[in-house]
């Protein structure tokens, strides 16, 4: 498998909580990184929302979804890319998120996806 | 080309499967090759046997499992995603004491680890979602 390796990019769309992508999507990046694939994490529209710290996802019966993105850093999976637009959309300062993520504008966002082998989009 | 396609939205109540069903013919008829296609999310229930819609509109189900049978179509449903959403097999109903399974012969449960390997082995993974 070793000489068999294909880049992954995954793109979170949804917010947090009110469907299942986020952790779908979660649960899907921290198995590529048990196959050691090269993984990207890109998060656009509402997804950038999934960023933000100190969830209180108890409150609506949830699990909280911050912890699992705790674990990023665990299976090493640090490249994180943001859509800055998406951002001042919401009001979210980049200092707000408090994981290494890099900022993208529209073009460096098609560029990130050109680049990949394999896109999944949740 | 080798395809794989994964289909995250419900039969019915989004068009992903209804597309990804149209989008693998075509496929299959051009001479690609489909290694996978992989059901996750809500998209489990496309494996369900009991699925009974009326006359007039498509069966989505039987028609993976027809579509399947003529091409020889490896259809994985996400396990995790569906015990939770009461897709079982026989298997998973044992386990956990459900009196009835659901999920149709043409079909196999099993783990988000055939998304990532279908991934490495096919040239494009399509992905059909809500």
């Amino acid at each position: 498998m070793s000489d068999n390796k294909k880049s992954f990019l995954i793109i979170n769309r949804k917010a947090p909580y009110g469907s299942s992508a986020a952790r779908d999507a979660l649960d899907v990046a921290l198995t590529i990184s048990v196959f050691e694939q090269p993984l990207s994490l890109l998060f656009i529209e509402d997804g950038v929302l999934q960023l933000l710290p100190e969830h209180n996802a108890a409150a609506i019966g949830q699990k909280n979804l911050s912890a699992n993105l705790a674990m990023l850093e665990m299976y090493d999976i640090d490249q994180l890319y943001v859509c800055s637009q998406a951002l001042e959309q919401r009001g979210v300062r980049p200092a707000d998120i408090k994981l290494n993520i890099t900022l993208l504008d529209q073009r460096g966002i098609a560029a990130l996806i050109k680049q990949q082998d394999q896109v999944l989009s949740f | 080309m080798i395809f794989s396609i994964v289909i995250t939205g419900a039969p019915y109540s989004s068009q992903a499967s209804a597309s990804a069903l149209q989008f693998s013919r075509s496929a299959l008829k051009l001479g690609h090759s489909i290694h996978r296609v992989f059901f996750y999310a809500d998209g489990v229930h496309s494996g369900s046997a009991l699925a009974a819609p009326p006359q007039d509109e498509t069966n989505i189900p039987a028609e993976w499992a027809e579509l399947a049978r003529e091409h020889e179509l490896d259809l994985v449903v996400c396990i995790a995603a569906a015990v939770r959403r009461g897709v079982l097999d026989e298997n998973e109903a044992r386990r956990y004491e459900k009196k009835g399974h659901n999920l149709s012969p043409n079909f196999n449960l099993s783990g988000l680890g055939q998304l990532v390997e279908a991934g490495i082995l096919s040239d494009r993974v399509v992905t059909f979602g809500a």
